[in-house]
């Protein structure tokens, strides 16, 4: 049995591209009337893949026919990329690892490998090799997240300070959020506080309209602009992103209100530029003060520590892909590996064999 | 025998502390489970320890500093068995090991273990009152632990340099309410046994009163700052660090006066 991946990504092809060979209705269909015994699609905003198993070699050509979104053949041919048995099997672990993504250790792909396998499984066009490949794949990613720290930290300014706020908060639901300029990048940061369960938003803003519509936007009430250093003393983070031209928050200013709340620490995110608020109140006890800079610095250290983790993880990988093509050298068909065949559906592309 | 008991608790924290720091040298930092499992073997031995030397003496195994040193050891450890799950503080363990390592150590070379001519007398009061303040000791190691870690949280949020060990470390809220937590569980036991220690029917020596009673004020002072606003979060994670310091020099002070009080 031929074991293979053909596929585009993000690494060889644009989204134009990528879009015209997302596959449609049609697929399943042609992949089986190609020779392919079993075949799953795994189709992502950064790569569409084909793994599949034949009794005879199946073309990449004949595979992007399949994958074309119209139906229609296909006037261009991208440079796909191909890989056979061990190699398809290494590519597969590293992709479910997050290895082969964008963003290097993220773990949207795990979720999406699964989706693409259980979609498969349902309809019976996964059979007993994918049903391996897939297992396999899944279990290596777990190994590396939980040996490596390739998923270590946050890698957008958004999910920093998300972290950081919770490493200082703990639960942020409790947390109460001021925001002061209702700027874009701050609304993407609440956004993310949001989804981590941020309940009580203010929004001040020299406009009171624009503070009206962002509180609308997050579910959030609108502060008026005067006011919100009088927040200080309740709120427990500050996310300001003004377009003044002096700092708007100084040591002098936040001192007599920290006196007031001595034991609550205080969380500035100050994302405007020229900045908000003066890099002195940080050596004020139980404030911490994160600019955009130190944000970005923090995403990319997170970034440096994923990469530098890539070794270990290929270290991990390359033991499953040893394994994994020793086992299927031995053949399925061994009593061990009876009992985890899934479930075949009654479309299965294996009826193609009969 | 039983110090051959001690040396294998001994060497259980050790391993916990290679662990760490192969861990930490890795650029790895999962100090879960496995500091969990090697400190409570090392509690386990411990344990084993006192009861052989408890049943050698006829008594709680407290009669000289060798024993004391032991008591309070064990007495960290089970502070951290009983707070390190509680509190999702598991990373404890990474730091309670190097002091419960360098107590440990500290009794086994240092020629303090001198046995008592004759058995001792037995005086349930006076062995509540000794052994119920050292186990209020180990509330406030655990406490000074925690403060550490607070500080080196609280250090690396202030430079914004995030180092391995940062994302393993529990929340800075949660750091200092488990904090509060251990100084009042630690304040309340050791006012029982300085209340007891009124009870053991013999007068006490009165350096050994005043070192009692300046522990239990300078905690009385935290827990009262803490409460009144006196002090930030920081302030009290290095006063009880400080507090712990002073606690453990006094304790040896009213060990030797005690040592030269009993008959």
């Amino acid at each position: 049995m031929n074991l293979f991946c053909v596929g585009l990504s993000h690494h060889n092809a644009d989204v134009e591209t990528r879009e015209h060979f997302a596959g449609n209705a049609e697929t399943d269909c042609a992949l089986r009337n190609s020779g392919c015994v079993e075949a799953l699609l795994l189709s992502t905003c950064n790569r569409v893949e084909i793994y599949a198993a034949s009794k005879k070699r199946v073309s990449t050509d004949e595979i992007a026919r399949c994958l074309v979104r119209d139906g229609g053949s296909h006037h261009f041919a991208p440079a796909f990329y191909r890989y056979e048995d061990e190699k398809c099997a290494q590519h597969l672990f590293r992709v479910t690892s997050g290895l082969d993504s964008m963003v290097v250790g993220e773990t949207e792909i795990l979720g999406q490998a699964k989706k693409a396998y259980e979609a498969a499984r349902a309809t019976g066009a996964a059979g007993r090799y994918l049903h391996r490949l897939f297992q396999r794949a899944f279990r290596v990613a777990k190994q590396v997240r939980t040996h490596t720290e390739i998923t270590r930290g946050a890698v957008s300014v958004g999910s920093v300070a998300v972290d950081l706020a919770r490493k200082i908060f703990g639960d942020l639901p409790n947390c109460k959020v001021l925001v002061l300029g209702a700027g874009e990048t701050s609304e993407r940061t609440v956004r993310a506080l949001v989804s981590h369960g941020v309940a009580d938003l203010r929004i001040s803003n020299r406009s009171p309209e624009r503070a009206e519509a962002v509180a609308h936007a997050v579910n959030g009430r609108a502060v008026a602009f005067e006011q919100w250093l009088e927040q200080c003393g309740e709120i427990d983070i500050l996310i300001t992103s003004t377009s003044s031209d002096v700092p708007l928050l100084s040591q002098e200013k936040l001192a007599p209100i920290l006196r007031e709340r001595i034991d609550r620490p205080l969380f500035i995110i100050d994302i405007a530029v020229p900045r908000d608020v003066a890099p002195d109140v940080n050596a004020l006890d139980g404030v911490y003060l994160y600019d955009i800079d130190s944000l970005q610095s923090i995403a990319e250290q997170s970034l440096a520590t994923r990469r530098e983790q890539i070794a270990a993880a290929e270290q991990i990988i390359s033991q499953h892909v040893t394994e994994f093509d020793r086992m299927i050298a031995r053949g399925l068909n061994c009593a061990e590996n009876a009992s985890e065949h899934p479930p075949i559906g009654e479309n299965s592309l294996r009826t193609s064999e009969s | 025998m039983d110090r051959y008991l001690l040396i294998v608790s001994t060497l259980c924290f050790l391993v916990a502390i290679a662990h760490t720091i192969l861990e930490m040298r890795g650029g790895i930092f999962r100090p879960m489970q496995f500091n969990f499992f090697a400190v409570g073997l090392g509690f386990i031995f411990q344990t084993a320890f006192l009861s052989v030397r408890g049943h050698a003496l006829g008594r709680c195994p407290i009669t000289n500093l060798f024993e004391v040193i032991v008591f309070v050891a064990w007495s960290i450890a089970l502070f951290y068995m009983v707070v390190g799950p509680a509190y999702r503080l598991s990373l404890m363990g990474a730091f309670t090991a190097p002091l419960v390592v360098l107590l440990q150590l500290f009794a086994l070379l240092a020629p303090i273990d001198k046995p008592h001519r004759g058995r001792l007398p037995a005086n349930s009061w006076l062995e509540f009152h000794a052994s119920i303040s050292l186990v209020a000791y180990g509330a406030f190691a655990l406490a000074c632990i925690a403060g550490v870690m607070y500080l080196v949280q609280e250090r690396q949020l202030k430079t914004h340099q995030l180092h391995s060990i940062f994302y393993h470390l529990p929340p800075l809220t949660d750091l200092f309410a488990a904090i509060t937590r251990l100084l009042w569980w630690g304040f309340v036991l050791y006012t029982l046994g300085l209340v007891s220690g009124f009870f053991v029917g013999e007068p006490l020596p009165w350096i050994q009163i005043i070192c009692a009673i300046g522990v239990w004020s300078l905690y009385g002072l935290i827990l009262q700052g803490r409460y009144l606003h006196w002090f930030a979060p920081k302030r009290v994670a290095a006063l009880c660090i400080i507090g712990f310091s002073a606690a453990l020099s006094l304790l040896w002070g009213i060990t030797f006066t005690a040592r030269t009080h009993t008959p």
